[in-house]
């Protein structure tokens, strides 16, 4: 429907979100995919300092080649600490080290909590997902989480199948009552529109389109009648310096700009 | 000399046994799939098969039909999507059916240690507001004695067999390790039986000229297999790359049934042993994987003689 020529992908502009994000930060859960490369841009962009942490084990990677996978080989090699997973598991993240948690699923409901684990029912699953993976510690340790994942009406949904990782619970002050240490879902990066929770009972919020996405075609990929930001705002196209960095260091070949 | 030396298969056919459960781990790195084809080679069946990302080693095992129940944390082909074989058991019982039975990393780290330190159970904050521990029952909660506080537990794991992939060890299993540790340390205590598999046996003096590099005791260790590449498609930190492309290829693979009993009487039943399929593997493909040198300073542990 968009008739304008955009010089950039939106999986481009959903790891630029994402990496901007990151401005500041000090610490990151790095997760599969494009978190991987967001983080990446933040470390050469908005966030000198930070240091990227995979439940691999290995704290303050500085890979020289994009990873396949969270256990890559580079992500040793010129790391500051490689570790046990017991030692990453109980110290870093149990024990509150880890500022931003990258997460993503197959589905998300209104309060920001995730399935990885299941299509319909648990004991009979129509699709076996992966399951939790450290994804269940993340989302209850790390200050913020943030969610990237593309906008459809089969992941943004009403019900989940199953909670694989809790985000706002019921919403309100659910994650509190739990005396969950982190403070749960902060920032949904999609590739059509940025929701967050800033609302009193912590339910999802639209508050940015990406440039050329109409209202219309966000509220339609979504499961429930969305809760919107008073303003609505533009999100600011991806930069020439970060679509350089991306294109030409990052992911040159094009793995995570499908 | 105290040498624990044996093949893959005589160590497969000492310790693995049908009905056994096995630990073959390693996360992403220093996976063992030198076993697991040895494994399905044995034709051993009704096994329990332990890893916390069963990955595409347990694939293969899964279609092999050596298992009967998974326990795991993250079921999928790390970096690709699903892994298809153990997809088509759960949701269709090809093969055969498979029991699971689930945790998150953490949980699973912490049955480790439980099992590895004589613990009745493992205390981690995770698990609340999750739909976890009602899939399964093993995962409870419990007050603390101390402010009554509310945690998570999880059971101790102790493995029949732990298989673990290494750099180097001696003969009498002492084994060092560097890169991605894993649970390696946590899964070798907690199991009956353990078999290292390494890249080199070196003396027992490279060993003791560096020991905050060993891992693993050769203490609880029962057998030492020497198996060049033997974690391949897999990697060994600084030996050989992970082989990022063999990993896409399997996910097409094992799309289909068929053509996944094609690669297995291939390059599985197809080989007498891991040798065969390095040889198979061919010169170009290593020479791929090969990574460059990225020395680390020696360091001064002192003589006080």
């Amino acid at each position: 429907m968009n008739t304008q020529p955009v010089p950039f992908a939106a999986s481009e502009m959903m790891i630029v979100a994402a990496a901007r994000a990151l401005a500041g930060a000090r610490t990151v859960f790095v997760g599969v995919g494009l978190p991987n490369i967001a983080c990446n841009l933040a470390q050469r962009t908005v966030a000198p300092h930070l240091e990227l942490i995979y439940e691999a084990g290995v704290y303050g990677a500085r890979p020289t080649r994009l990873p396949l996978s969270i256990g890559d080989p580079a992500l040793v090699s010129g790391s500051l600490s490689a570790m046990s997973q017991a030692d990453l598991f109980s110290f870093y993240l149990q024990g509150g080290r880890v500022e931003v948690g990258f997460l993503g699923g197959a589905q998300i409901d209104r309060f920001g909590n995730l399935n990885t684990t299941v299509i319909s029912a648990y004991a009979k699953p129509k699709v076996r997902l992966p399951g939790s993976g450290g994804a269940c510690e993340i989302a209850i340790h790390a200050q913020k989480l943030f969610y990237i994942m593309r906008l459809s009406r089969r992941a943004f949904v009403q019900q989940l199948d199953f909670v694989t990782s809790p985000g706002f619970l019921a919403g309100g002050d659910a994650r509190e009552r739990l005396s969950m240490p982190g403070g749960g879902p902060r920032l949904v990066i999609t590739d059509k529109a940025l929701f967050d929770f800033n609302t009193p009972d912590r339910e999802m919020r639209l508050f940015s389109l990406h440039p050329g996405v109409a209202l219309e075609d966000v509220l339609d990929n979504i499961g429930w009648p969305v809760k919107l930001a008073q303003t609505l705002t533009v999100t600011a196209p991806p930069t020439d310096a970060e679509l350089r960095c991306i294109r030409q260091e990052l992911d040159p070949a094009g793995l995570y700009r499908q | 000399m105290n040498t624990k030396l044996l093949s893959m298969r005589e160590a497969i056919e000492r310790y693995v046994h049908d009905g056994h459960s096995v630990a073959i781990e390693g996360f992403t790195a220093f996976i063992c799939f030198a076993a697991g084809h040895e494994i399905i080679r044995q034709r051993k069946h009704d096994l329990t098969l332990i890893r916390m990302t069963p990955d595409v080693i347990y694939d293969q095992m899964v279609a092999a039909g050596v298992a009967r129940r998974l326990v795991f944390s993250y079921l999928g082909n790390p970096g690709v999507g699903s892994l298809n074989c153990i997809r088509r058991a759960i949701e269709q019982g090809i093969p055969a059916p498979l029991e699971i039975e689930e945790y998150s990393h953490f949980g699973m780290i912490g049955r480790y240690i439980a099992g590895a330190a004589h613990l009745p159970f493992y205390p981690l904050r995770s698990y609340a507001g999750s739909d976890m521990p009602a899939a399964n029952s093993r995962i409870q909660f419990v007050q603390s004695p101390y402010d009554g506080e509310t945690v998570a537990v999880v059971p101790p794991l102790n493995p029949d067999v732990a298989i673990l992939h290494a750099q180097r060890a001696d003969a009498a299993g002492n084994t060092q390790l560097w890169g991605l540790l894993g649970a390696q340390k946590e899964v070798a205590f907690a199991a009956h039986k353990v078999i290292v598999v390494v890249e080199e046996i070196v003396e027992e003096a490279v060993i003791r000229a560096d020991p905050n590099r060993t891992i693993i005791p050769g203490l609880i260790v029962d057998a030492v297999v020497h198996e060049p590449f033997g974690a391949h498609p897999s990697y060994a930190q600084g030996y050989y790359d992970r082989d990022n492309a063999f990993y896409l290829e399997w996910d097409d693979i094992s799309r289909d049934a068929e053509r996944t009993a094609g690669w297995l009487d291939e390059w599985v039943y197809g080989v007498k042993d891991r040798a065969e399929y390095v040889q198979k593997l061919g010169a170009a493909t290593r020479q791929r994987l090969k990574p460059g040198d990225a020395w680390s300073q020696p360091v001064n542990y002192g003589d006080y003689r």
